[in-house]
């Protein structure tokens, strides 16, 4: 059973294994009836508006408003495109997985009606290539979609068709953003475009283009089913809806759970997720996946879990992915981890990211060695503003805020493992270390 | 195990699309494309590349899919294979070598049949997957043939921390021990660590408290690490 503190819509009945085929999606959860229903009875437009009133914000990490961005995409005879982004690749990010392994058929619903409002003929799910088996689940569904009149030419004898294909990627952070997305999906290697032109205008093959994220998309067939104002009796007023939640890092019981937008961050992260383990206590938390900046304990666990509320604490909500590091993890350490990770997928475009990554993990290693000075973190710093909005995309700025952020509200910290690097918490197996092994690491 | 051919179906009555912008296009030196008949394709992948080719507007789009299948044939992406698929599908052998040197899990070296990524992002990291590499690389050490270690960023899966993709598949969260025990059972070609796959595993949510071992990690509410008190340090 769900804990009564979970609101599940997208999750609902998720523990059961047969509702990933067909039947079961439709016995469990009515499923494709809402798809009849917008074919069968609704215009573009109705679709489009009741996405728009429902506020439904982007679930992918940048929280603009999916029924916005669909009405961007110009009408007209020319082939539009969908994509569905499904390359998440974010450290503490794994809720999409779990939502096209439990309920793949949700999203191809969803898929399906989104393109109704988009009036696109193609759609693509970009799943990273990592996630084999979801690939797998998701081809499975789709094939059942196809058999059933779901997909393909002439849906339901309502005259519209929809191609869906299952593309896997092969490995790439950057695929994630959305033009760098367009271009694996052509064949390239995923670099991001200059914006704009906007993929809403000109996207995949040149065309107008929606992307939304997994968890975006497995929203529309609740909100067309219930309507918008059922969407809007979740969450806040700014952040509608339900919202998964991936919790890892140092609690009981990391894992996803569904719950309202703007439900107090200490009761996810003590309550749901079990709280830090027995004997130790949360010194920081990513409240938005990796690129989010930390937020310190005392700052930021009485917080409403919301976008607008992360984001005037500095922070943002990002892809909803909370890491927590308890008073174990030492932040040197973990910045250099984040750096490191943004070094390694940094696509090489852009100078001031491929080169002030690189540099930011030399200065953090320099650090976590001992051999920097107290001038250097000044340097760190200024490398993060030096990166920050220079970039065609955000990966360099989803490491410089992060580090940026560590170094602003941990420079103690800094300045210790500097002076004595010997000193420091034991750089590996943090939090599940036994307590003999947290010292000096030899 | 990789691109299966999806009910995207062949069609090819589907257009290129025409907005392509020139300058984008790929494998423009027409005369660097190898033709078919001197690169010995076997039938079954050009067979599969073009069903892949088909299920997009624009035939390039199966690069990554075409390298995929490349690399299952092979093991790796060969130049040999990689001048076959560019065969097919009528570009640059360089173009797909440059798509393939982009991306982490194509392999333009060789590797070893079974393929082991640890991941050593932030979450796994905090919960000991270096230490959990470290005990794949030990467990593995010598069968450069057979398997293929290697620390990985973020898998997508820190709710199973520290976690490991064995062959395109989850497992977590390992005990640096459980590292042998895999290379084993993959040696016997038994089923890995069934009881830690991702698959069989419930909804967070879902879980009683962490008592008895429904938390493989947890023993009560101590970590499963206490009691070995860092004998493995």
């Amino acid at each position: 059973m769900a804990d009564p503190r979970e609101k599940r819509v997208l999750l609902e009945h998720a523990e059961d294994r047969s509702l990933r085929t067909l039947d079961g999606y439709r016995r469990l959860a009515g499923g494709y009836e809402t798809l009849e229903r917008a074919y069968k009875e609704m215009e573009q437009d109705e679709v489009l508006k009741e996405l728009e009133d429902s506020g439904l914000r982007g679930r992918g990490g940048a929280g603009f408003a999916m029924g916005k961005k669909a009405s961007f995409l110009p009408r007209g005879d020319m082939p539009k495109y969908l994509c569905c982004n499904a390359d998440e690749s974010e450290p503490g990010a794994f809720k999409d997985r779990e939502l096209m392994q439990r309920n793949p058929h949700q999203l191809i619903e969803g898929i399906a009606i989104a393109a109704l409002a988009a009036d696109a003929g193609h759609a693509f799910i970009f799943i990273r290539g990592e996630y084999d088996e979801q690939a797998d689940i998701l081809d499975a569904a789709v094939a059942e979609a196809y058999e059933a009149g779901y997909l393909g030419t002439n849906i339901l004898g309502c005259h519209r068709d929809l191609e869906l294909v299952v593309h896997r990627g092969a490995g790439a952070y950057i695929c994630g953003e959305e033009t760098a997305l367009l271009d694996a999906l052509e064949g390239k290697r995923g670099n991001p475009r200059l914006k704009p032109p906007f993929p809403a205008v000109q996207g995949l093959y040149g065309g107008p283009t929606l992307i939304n994220n997994v968890e975006t998309l497995s929203n529309v067939p609740h909100i067309v089913r219930h309507g918008a104002e059922w969407f809007k009796g979740f969450g806040t007023e700014q952040s509608p809806g339900t919202k998964v939640v991936s919790i890892s890092g140092g609690v009981k019981r990391p894992g996803n759970y569904e719950v309202e937008l703007g439900i107090p961050t200490r009761e996810l992260i003590c309550e749901l997720a079990g709280g830090p383990e027995d004997g130790h206590e949360i010194k920081a938390f990513f409240p938005g996946g990796s690129s989010s900046p930390v937020l310190k304990a005392e700052e930021g666990l009485d917080l409403p879990y919301s976008f607008e509320a992360m984001g005037e604490a500095g922070s943002m909500l990002g892809s909803g992915s909370i890491i927590v590091c308890d008073d174990r993890v030492s932040i040197p350490h973990l910045a250099l981890r984040t750096a490191r990770f943004y070094h390694h997928e940094s696509c090489g475009k852009c100078v001031p990211c491929r080169e002030g990554t690189n540099w930011t993990v030399k200065m953090l290693e320099r650090m976590v060695r001992g051999e920097a000075t107290p001038m250097d973190l000044d340097v760190v710093s200024s490398v993060q503003q030096n990166i920050i909005g220079h970039c065609l995309c955000v990966l360099g700025d989803s490491m410089a805020m992060p580090v940026g952020a560590m170094v602003r509200k941990f420079r103690e910290e800094f300045e210790q493992v500097m002076e004595d690097p010997e000193l420091v918490l034991d750089p590996h197996a943090v939090v599940r270390g036994a307590p003999e092994t947290l010292g000096a690491s030899t | 195990m990789s691109p299966v051919d999806g009910p995207g179906a062949f069609n090819p009555e589907l257009p290129v699309d025409p907005a392509v912008r020139e300058g984008r296009v790929p494998g423009r030196a027409e005369e660097e494309i190898p033709e078919l008949h001197e690169v010995d394709c076997p039938p079954e992948l050009q067979e599969r590349i073009e069903t892949l080719m088909g299920r997009y507007p624009d035939r390039r789009s199966a690069s990554i899919p075409a390298l995929w299948a490349v690399q299952d044939r092979y093991g790796w992406c060969t130049p040999e294979g990689i001048r076959q698929a560019a065969a097919v599908m009528r570009v640059t052998p360089a173009y797909l070598e440059s798509v393939a040197s982009f991306y982490d899990l194509l392999h333009t070296k060789p590797v070893g049949t079974h393929r082991i990524e640890v991941c050593t992002n932030i979450s796994c990291w905090m919960r000991g997957g270096d230490r959990l590499l470290d005990a794949f690389e030990a467990a593995a050490a010598g069968d450069v043939e057979s398997f293929y270690v290697t620390g990985f960023e973020c898998l997508g899966a820190c709710d199973i921390a520290p976690m490991a993709s064995i062959d395109q598949r989850y497992y977590g969260p390992l005990e640096a021990a459980e590292a042998g025990v895999a290379i084993e059972q993959l040696r016997a070609g038994d089923d890995v660590l069934p009881e830690k796959a991702l698959a069989n595993r419930p909804l967070a949510g879902d879980t009683e408290p962490p008592t008895g071992r429904k938390y493989p990690y947890m023993e009560g509410n101590r970590p499963v690490d206490q009691e070995r008190g860092g004998s493995d340090g």
